[in-house]
């Protein structure tokens, strides 16, 4: 009880400073459309697919991946500036529950990349894809875990390493060979059995695997409960880890 | 109050390769009584900071115990936070917040409901003249604004016990004597004040009790008149004209009145004496048969710094 109310004060304060800042609102935007615009014709020539729909139905589930992926793991950086500002100390002295103050944060970076995943839904509806709305459902439950793991892991890294000079490399070494290793953007299908046999062992390409079999209309795939249950765990260890960080922090 | 004995805490860090080992704080005893301005003063990495963090349960101690309002502060850190607030050094608002919306969620932080927090929010705000700026955001205070936000915030849930890290550190002049005015209010309330300092006058006029610190030690605990009171006698200052102070100092050291004498960094002479309108003519005499010309001669009482200086060879002002 305590535990919902805090970690509902605490996602309140960081969704209204969100808002707050129309700016960011405007770039999360602006850059998937751009892809969907640009990138998604590229796409149908070489994913030889027979239509445009079917293009989307491969390319789509793979960018709100890639989005779930980015706007967690650069969360941190807000949180190194609250550390500097000396809010989290602030909190930190008061009874408040150190889960909740992990929660609130992630949850706040939940709800604006399931808007965002929305918007682009939306548009790629307009430009022919097809998906039902059960599946489309399950699909934003999959991102909702990755970035609640990506974010937590941001965050539980950010209070470990204290500077943004540490946090910028080490994102960008996590995020490249998730995101080259994934088949976020094309399929793995016609990689060599080499890549495809690494590609087993990165998490996030079971989760592509399985947002890509909803957004095929394919719920029965073993691919969608592996790829949710992959998440599910590795997001459960995320959390729990990071709020430790947030309980014992040093300054 | 506050009880504590033997507290300690060290930190690893980093210089190139070497690991080191800073030793922060060595064993603090204290007791501090309920209702009173306690402070703290020393000069920087005295250790201040840590013990307090070590009192508002933020790092634990390597070592040592303390009871804070009647709870045991390793056993149960969850209940010392109920019971106190702390004010960091640093301070704690958010650029893009308002002053009354930090102080809503903090207070909300403690557990009030929202409306209780509204109200204590106006309250807070009107007690510390803020009232006009309270939905402007942070980052558009000025320093002594913002830092009495952070103590507003401090005790938005009045709490027993508050500690201030330096509160009135980058304060002008008409600041500063606003916030003592405020940190009495508190005390009058019945709240335990903790407060750190390294500026003199503050400690002497503000505190009823003082613990002096340094190097992680606690080397003088006391009213401020009580430890002045333990360097007996007076200090006489001794300017001499032209020459260094050596030869000055070797007339005066057989002088029999004379208890200390210390070289001063400005190239003068600070002499420990047991009754300076008695003895100040001596050493003028003195001075007068050995040749040696003044150019000036203070008597004073004994402050703070005196007992800094007695108590660990260094002056707090020049430190
Ligand atoms: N997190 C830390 N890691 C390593 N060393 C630390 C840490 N915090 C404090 N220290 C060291 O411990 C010593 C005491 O620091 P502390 O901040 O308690 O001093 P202080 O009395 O508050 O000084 P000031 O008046 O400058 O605020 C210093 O030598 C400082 O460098
Ligand atoms: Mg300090």
């Amino acid at each position: 009880m305590k535990f919902a109310r805090d970690t509902w004060l605490i996602f309140q304060r960081q969704f209204l400073l969100l808002v707050r800042q129309p700016v960011w609102l405007f770039v999360g935007i602006f850059q998937p459309v751009m892809y969907l615009l640009l990138f998604a014709p590229l796409l149908k020539p070489a994913l030889q697919a027979s239509s445009n729909a079917e293009a989307y139905r491969i390319f789509v589930p793979g960018l709100l991946v890639l989005l779930a992926i980015f706007g967690g793991l650069f969360q941190g950086f807000g949180l190194i500036a609250e550390l500097r500002a000396g809010v989290i100390e602030r909190s930190r002295v008061t009874p408040v529950s150190r889960l909740a103050l992990l929660l609130g944060r992630s949850l706040r970076d939940v709800v604006s990349l399931i808007a965002q995943a929305i918007i682009i839904t939306l548009l790629a509806l307009a430009f022919g894809l097809s998906v039902f709305i059960g599946d489309l459902l399950l699909a934003y439950l999959m991102l909702a875990l990755i970035a609640l793991m990506t974010s937590a892991l941001s965050y539980g890294i950010a209070l470990v390493v204290k500077s943004e000079d540490a946090l910028a490399p080490l994102m960008n070494t996590i995020a490249q060979p998730v995101l080259l290793l994934s088949g976020i953007l094309l399929p793995l299908n016609f990689a060599p059995g080499w890549l495809q046999g690494i590609a087993d062992w990165n998490p996030f390409s079971w989760a592509v695997d399985g947002a890509r079999a909803l957004f095929a209309g394919d719920l029965g795939n073993d691919a969608v409960w592996q790829g949710l249950s992959v998440m599910a765990v590795i997001t459960a260890l995320a959390v729990v880890w990071a709020a430790r960080e947030f309980a014992r922090s040093v300054r | 109050m506050i009880e504590t004995k033997g507290l300690r805490k060290s930190f690893r860090s980093r210089q190139g390769r070497e690991k080191k080992s800073v030793d922060a704080v060595r064993g603090v005893d204290l007791v501090v009584a309920e209702g009173e301005i306690f402070g703290f003063l020393g000069p920087n990495g005295a250790g201040k900071t840590t013990t307090l963090r070590m009192l508002a349960t933020l790092i634990e101690p390597d070592g040592g115990e303390a009871n804070i309002a009647g709870v045991d502060l390793r056993t149960n850190p969850g209940e010392v936070r109920r019971r106190i607030g702390y004010v960091a050094q640093g301070g704690s608002t958010w650029d893009e917040s308002t002053a009354r919306e930090e102080l809503v969620l903090h207070a909300r932080m403690y557990g009030l409901s929202k409306a209780e927090a509204q109200q204590r929010a106006v309250r807070a705000l009107a007690a510390f003249q803020l009232t006009e700026y309270a939905d402007r955001k942070c980052k558009t205070y000025s320093g002594g604004q913002r830092r009495r936000v952070d103590i507003a915030l401090g005790i938005i849930h009045e709490p027993k016990i508050v500690f201030l890290d330096e509160p009135t550190t980058g304060l002008d002049p008409q600041s500063r004597a606003h916030m003592w005015d405020e940190i009495r209010r508190l005390r009058a309330e019945g709240m335990t004040v903790f407060i750190t300092t390294h500026y003199l006058d503050e400690a002497d006029a503000l505190c009823d009790r003082i613990a002096i610190m340094d190097h992680g030690e606690v080397v003088a605990e006391g009213t401020p008149a009580e430890l002045k009171r333990e360097i007996s006698g007076d200090v006489v200052l001794v300017a001499i004209e032209g020459s260094a102070p050596e030869a000055a100092g070797k007339v005066l050291e057989t002088e029999p009145y004379v208890t200390r004498l210390e070289a001063t960094d400005d190239g003068g002479l600070r002499l420990y004496v047991n009754d300076g309108a008695r003895d100040m003519p001596q050493i003028l005499r003195a001075l007068d048969a050995a040749g040696i010309t003044l150019s000036s001669i203070e008597l004073h009482r004994p402050s703070l710094d005196d007992v800094f200086l007695t108590k660990t060879g260094r002056s707090l002002r020049e430190s």
